[in-house]
């Protein structure tokens, strides 16, 4: 999956996202999100920094850009972690792209 | 960033097993909510059921914004899951408000319903908004005749299929257990059968048999007939030898791991950890105890109160009963046995006071497993831990 920086992301209409003890649970609200009846969806602690960015309003640049100077570090060294969750959370669904705000 | 993880960034978990491996628990982790003790069956059995138009029980019923106000509340404080129960909860005329509002609270919701209030319009919304959790359906007969002798409403055995014909056709995940009655002892095979073919069933589906008292103490006449209806200890001992291995497999490690005196502590069971709430606004320690001195009043104050305040305060409780300090809590059948605050109060209007059926159920499972010799009592038994073994 090819995803352009100017891009944005926000959670999907399709799933909760809870914070519970400091953590994210992504719980699929509508059918096909998890494959069984029994299914959430964490994320570590590198998936919970990105996602808490991923709000609707910053392009992935920015939001690689912001975690490179929280992080203290190249932002060259950042964007594969972005890109990569950005990208699975996309395949299952649990994000979506919209129009900047 | 640290640390770049080079294992995925979201992983998938099962729901059930989430608090095994977090460091920090949350306060809560499934609320019960019973949303009415009205029903639209009148089963012999049952403990709690008033009937389906009792205007002062509905009256009395939390509003649906109150019901709203203490699951966003069970959400804050870490829960996972909601249970709805009753009575029947689809009775409620708010029921896919509730439902819906749980869900996206982000609550996975486990349903408890006979089925026969399962409409097209909610099986579809099952299919398309999943509860997350197998509905689960109590089956009182595989046919008109058996169902309906123990759900005493004409019809009813086509509504109940009618229902789960719904959730089938539209693949929605539901288990099914039985309630092991007169009317359809004979039907045990041909149910066990059936439920095989279910797609959601993975294993045998469950029985209940000890029947609870009527837990408002509200119809004596109906306690003797709850009372008539539990099955005979032979009978009850058979049901067990049907599966013989698995059965002995599964008491080796249950013995192992839970089996032992309890002591004067009342409460063994963790009770308030996996609250409920009552159709009227009382916080229960568990789905059955209903001793006003073990309930809070959720209207005069809040979850978080109940599970940090109250809760942990009641689980210090002490038996004081004589005979209870004499039987109970000496006896190391405590696990098997299933005496407990909820059922002495059902019984017996308390706490601690023994329950004769169980303790002769108990006993008789015991010698059944070479427990305890014919005659011998457990609770006089010094050597229970390498009586264990034997099994």
């Amino acid at each position: 999956m090819t995803l352009s920086g100017d891009a944005v992301y926000a959670p999907s209409e399709n799933i909760v996202a809870r914070e519970i003890e400091g953590e994210i649970i992504i719980v699929p609200l509508v059918a096909g999100i998890g494959d069984m009846e029994d299914e959430l969806f964490t994320l570590n602690e590198t998936g919970k920094a990105v996602w808490d960015k991923l709000d609707g309003r910053r392009s992935l640049y920015q939001v690689i850009s912001e975690l490179a100077a929280q992080y203290q570090a190249a932002e060259g060294e950042i964007d594969k972690d972005v890109l990569g969750l950005v990208a699975e959370l996309v395949r299952r669904r649990m994000l979506v792209a919209v129009e900047p705000a | 960033m640290k640390p770049a993880s080079p294992s995925p960034y979201a992983a998938k978990v099962r729901a059930s097993h989430y608090s095994l491996w977090k460091d920090c628990v949350p306060l809560l982790g499934r609320l019960d909510f019973e949303l009415t003790e009205r029903c639209n069956s009148d089963c012999i059995h049952c403990c709690i059921n008033l009937p389906r138009d009792n205007a002062r029980a509905r009256e009395r019923e939390l509003k649906t914004a109150e019901i709203q106000e203490i699951l966003t509340e069970a959400a804050a404080l870490g829960a996972l899951s909601v249970r709805f129960t009753g009575g029947e909860p689809l009775l409620r005329e708010d029921f896919e408000d509730l439902y819906l509002f749980s869900r996206r609270l982000g609550l996975k919701v486990l349903l408890f319903t006979n089925a026969r209030l399962i409409t097209p319009e909610l099986a579809d919304l099952f299919g398309r908004i999943p509860p997350l959790e197998k509905i689960e359906i109590t089956v009182y007969g595989m046919k008109r005749q058996s169902y309906e002798g123990v759900s005493r409403v004409p019809g009813s055995y086509a509504e109940f299929r009618r229902g789960l014909d719904l959730l089938l056709k539209r693949g929605v995940p539901f288990v099914v257990k039985g309630a092991l009655l007169p009317p359809n002892r004979g039907e045990i095979n041909a149910f066990e059968e059936w439920a095989a073919s279910l797609p959601a069933m993975d294993r045998p589906p469950g029985y209940s048999m000890f029947f609870e008292l009527r837990c408002r103490h509200d119809a004596p006449a109906k306690n003797r007939l709850i009372e008539s209806l539990r099955p005979p200890l032979e009978e009850w001992v058979a049901m067990f030898a049907r599966r013989r291995q698995s059965y002995l497999q599964e008491m080796r490690e249950f013995c192992g791991k839970f089996i032992g005196p309890p002591g004067d502590r009342l409460f063994v069971c963790g009770a308030g950890r996996a609250p409920c709430v009552d159709a009227y606004g009382a916080l229960q320690p568990c789905l059955l105890l209903r001793h006003p001195e073990t309930v809070y009043d959720l209207k005069n104050g809040s979850l978080k109160d109940a599970l940090t305040n109250f809760f942990p305060h009641l689980r210090q409780a002490k038996a004081t009963n004589p005979d209870y300090l004499a039987r109970c809590a000496r006896c190391f059948l405590k696990g098997l046995c299933e005496q407990c605050p909820a059922k002495s109060w059902a019984e017996h209007g308390t706490l601690d006071t023994p329950v004769e059926y169980l303790c002769r159920v108990a006993h008789v499972q015991a010698r059944d497993l070479g427990l305890i010799g014919s005659g011998e009592c457990a609770w006089e038994v010094e050597n229970w831990k390498e009586r264990i073994k034997r099994i």
